[in-house]
């Protein structure tokens, strides 16, 4: 009980204060002491790093609070639609590379009110099974029937459009009105990238809309920072709709959806999360928008660009050292989201406590997120992270692996011993 | 009330699986599209009769009804532990972005581990829950924030009470004013064209700004297209008489044709 929602005192930036908390009765309830302990920050989706106080995004967004107020208290089609809010649409499609953007509130709002919107009775929904259930919901609610395929498996994938087409709607047996198939950039809980090339190229075949989510993905990799599409060589504009949330690697709140002017147009005049829903809070608009510039190099300096570089040497590192130390880790190279895998549910108490203690926090997912004997702990990987940080927080991990008991894999220091072994013999 | 009730008739009477799932009456406390307010005890009444739990949504009325501000359920004078589940956005009153739902302490308890909108989603930005608090700290300090958008309110009734041509179909507590023709032209298209011709002049001659209603595709339910108003308590009584005399003004002229 006490490993989840601890509340910290700072901004998630690579040391942050946690508070402590301590429980009269067996931790049913937590009381917050005054106390703060400094930990390394391995939990925060604080990608680039712009979670802290930044120098070019600060400045604008406290001037952006005053002059625009916390929250413009209406919907987007009443009063809610300042500047900022036109600039960063705007921006946003530049910055992905599609024609027209439109802006959400909140990430998880984007996609379960826009898929019943894209999508209706009649239509078909293919998703991969290990999908956020933000999309799940979505779906649901959408009315569409809706067809799982194996997670990352474009084969899979093949052979349920293949089986789907031919059969048509359930009962009527008429062709699909509008098929989608809906996959993610990197998977939040695996820590993979999506396989999209071929994905994309099953898409093309059987002619249906492709629907890509990139909470975790976008601004994290990429060269300069533009997703999925830009790490595997896929040309935006055969995606034909990119979801993403600006809560990653931006530091704000809130989620976009890129696509064609059409779409766009359409969605803005149907979508009830944007009829009716309260808008963006301005000064969360402004610090995407200076963010994006950030990493763009619009501001005139090169930061963007380091932040970027910072963040795949400091995950393939993280990755690499965890990996020969024998832990079983899941995700691919250059990607931020590492899952560390405990299996045992009895160890996610013990991993989170003993890290605690030792000053580095973490993130521990147990059953509903992940599978009930699937339990990890998920480590994510921030540009503001300098190399000791990381040596640091590898020590610890080392030294609580050891403890209980997670090192999966053999060390493969061994290997390396005995060959050297070798060498100094010749 | 009355086809809530035979609603709950219908489904309880004589059906053995009603009794075995969760029931749920969800209501809003102020609609957003048509300013009307629910009538709260007499749904108190039924859900008691009927054993149903109650979710209220109050983003309209937390911080407007009731005496001090707490609501639908102060303003009937129903005890709240009546009412399960409460939800409300802040985006209203508070000024601020975000919503909260509050409960009894095992449903609270239950949502923050198993509710997927507040599991899966990244949480508030700090300042705006900082916003959200000094905002309810406000409110409790100064009551007679609510007694000026009362009388706002009631000032903007009897002001737009003689408007040719539209009428008043919002409820009259309710700081969302709702204007609908009196007459309608036959068609939901036309009417919002009338409807959006009228706030454009107000705004471009007088500098008065409010909004015509929108409706999403997805919408089931049947409602009148108007003009809607949201008073606030920060207006002043001359705001208030300015907004009402343009808008009888434009909509003399615009709506001549039709009456």
């Amino acid at each position: 009980q006490d490993c989840f929602g601890r509340p910290i005192a700072s901004a998630p930036d690579a040391w942050f204060d946690v508070v402590e908390r301590h429980s009269n009765d067996g931790n049913k309830t937590l009381q917050r002491t005054t106390k703060t302990s400094k930990c390394l920050n391995l939990g925060s989706y604080n990608y680039l790093g712009f979670a802290a106080a930044d120098e070019y995004c600060t400045p604008r967004v406290i001037e952006s609070l005053k002059k625009y107020s916390a929250s413009t208290c209406s919907a987007r089609v009443d009063g809610g639609n300042t500047k900022l809010h036109t600039e960063l649409e705007e921006l946003v499609a530049r910055f992905v590379g599609k024609p027209a953007a439109i802006l959400f509130g909140m990430g998880y709002v984007t996609n379960s009110a826009i898929i019943p919107i894209l999508i209706g009775k009649g239509g078909l929904i293919v998703s991969d099974s290990l999908n956020h259930i933000s999309i799940v919901n979505g779906a649901r609610g959408s009315g569409a029937t809706v067809r799982v395929f194996q997670h990352n498996n474009p084969a899979h994938l093949e052979d349920v459009l293949r089986e789907q087409i031919a059969g048509g709607q359930p009962r009527t047996h008429r062709p699909w009105k509008k098929i989608i198939v809906i996959v993610e950039g990197i998977y939040s809980m695996e820590g993979e990238l999506c396989n999209l090339p071929e994905i994309m190229a099953v898409c093309k075949k059987y002619k249906a809309y492709t629907y890509l989510d990139e909470a975790h993905s976008i601004g994290a990799v990429g060269k300069t920072g533009r997703g999925v599409c830009e790490l595997l060589g896929v040309d935006p504009a055969d995606v034909d709709i990119m979801m993403g949330t600006f809560t990653k690697s931006f530091g704000s709140c809130g989620g976009y959806i890129a696509a064609s002017k059409e779409i766009i147009h359409h969605l803005k005049h149907a979508c009830p999360a944007h009829i009716y829903a309260t808008s963006m809070s301005p000064p969360a608009v402004q610090q995407v928008i200076s963010a994006i510039k950030v990493v763009l190099g619009e501001d005139g300096s090169n930061r963007g660009a380091k932040k970027l570089a910072q963040i795949r040497e400091n995950s393939n590192f993280f990755r690499s050292e965890l990996q020969k130390m024998g832990f079983e880790v899941l995700g691919d190279n250059d990607s931020p989201v590492m899952p560390i895998m405990l299996y045992n549910p009895a160890k996610i108490p013990a991993f989170s406590r003993e890290c605690l203690r030792q000053n580095v926090a973490v993130v521990t997912v147990a059953f509903p997120a992940t599978p009930l004997l699937l339990a990890r702990a998920r480590i994510c990987i921030s540009a503001s992270q300098s190399r000791e940080d990381l040596i640091k927080g590898l020590e610890v991990i080392s030294k609580v692996g050891d403890l209980i008991g997670i090192k999966y894999f053999p060390v493969e220091q061994e290997k390396v011993a005995s060959v050297d072994k070798l060498k100094k013999l010749e | 009330m009355a086809s809530l009730a035979s609603t709950l008739e219908k489904l309880t009477r004589g059906n053995k699986r009603t009794e075995k799932i969760r029931r749920y009456i969800v209501v809003e406390s102020i609609y957003q599209n048509s300013g009307q307010i629910a009538p709260l005890d007499e749904i108190v009444k039924l859900k008691e009769k009927y054993l149903f739990r109650v979710i209220l949504e109050e983003s309209h009325s937390f911080g407007v009804l009731g005496k001090s501000g707490r609501g639908l359920a102060e303003h009937y004078g129903v005890p709240i532990d009546k009412i399960d589940i409460i939800t409300a956005g802040m985006g209203n009153a508070l000024a601020t972005d975000g919503g909260f739902c509050t409960g009894s302490a095992r449903v609270v308890d239950h949502q923050r581990l198993s509710s997927a909108g507040y599991v899966f989603s990244a949480s508030l930005p700090p300042y705006l829950a900082s916003a959200a608090v000094s905002a309810v700290n406000y409110l409790e300090e100064n009551p007679s924030v609510l007694a000026n958008l009362r009388s706002n309110v009631a000032l903007l009734h009897t002001g737009l009470s003689d408007t040719p041509g539209l009428e008043i179909s919002s409820h009259v507590l309710s700081p969302i004013v709702f204007l609908k023709l009196k007459k309608s032209t036959g068609s939901l298209a036309t009417d919002l064209d009338l409807l959006e011709t009228i706030a454009e002049q107000v705004l471009k001659e007088d500098s008065v700004f409010i909004v015509a209603s929108k409706r999403s595709t997805l919408d089931r339910c049947k409602l009148p297209v108007g003009i809607r108003l949201f008073v606030s308590a920060g207006h002043t009584e001359s705001d208030i008489s300015k907004a009402c005399s343009s808008l009888k003004r434009i909509s003399a002229s615009v709506l001549s044709d039709h009456v």
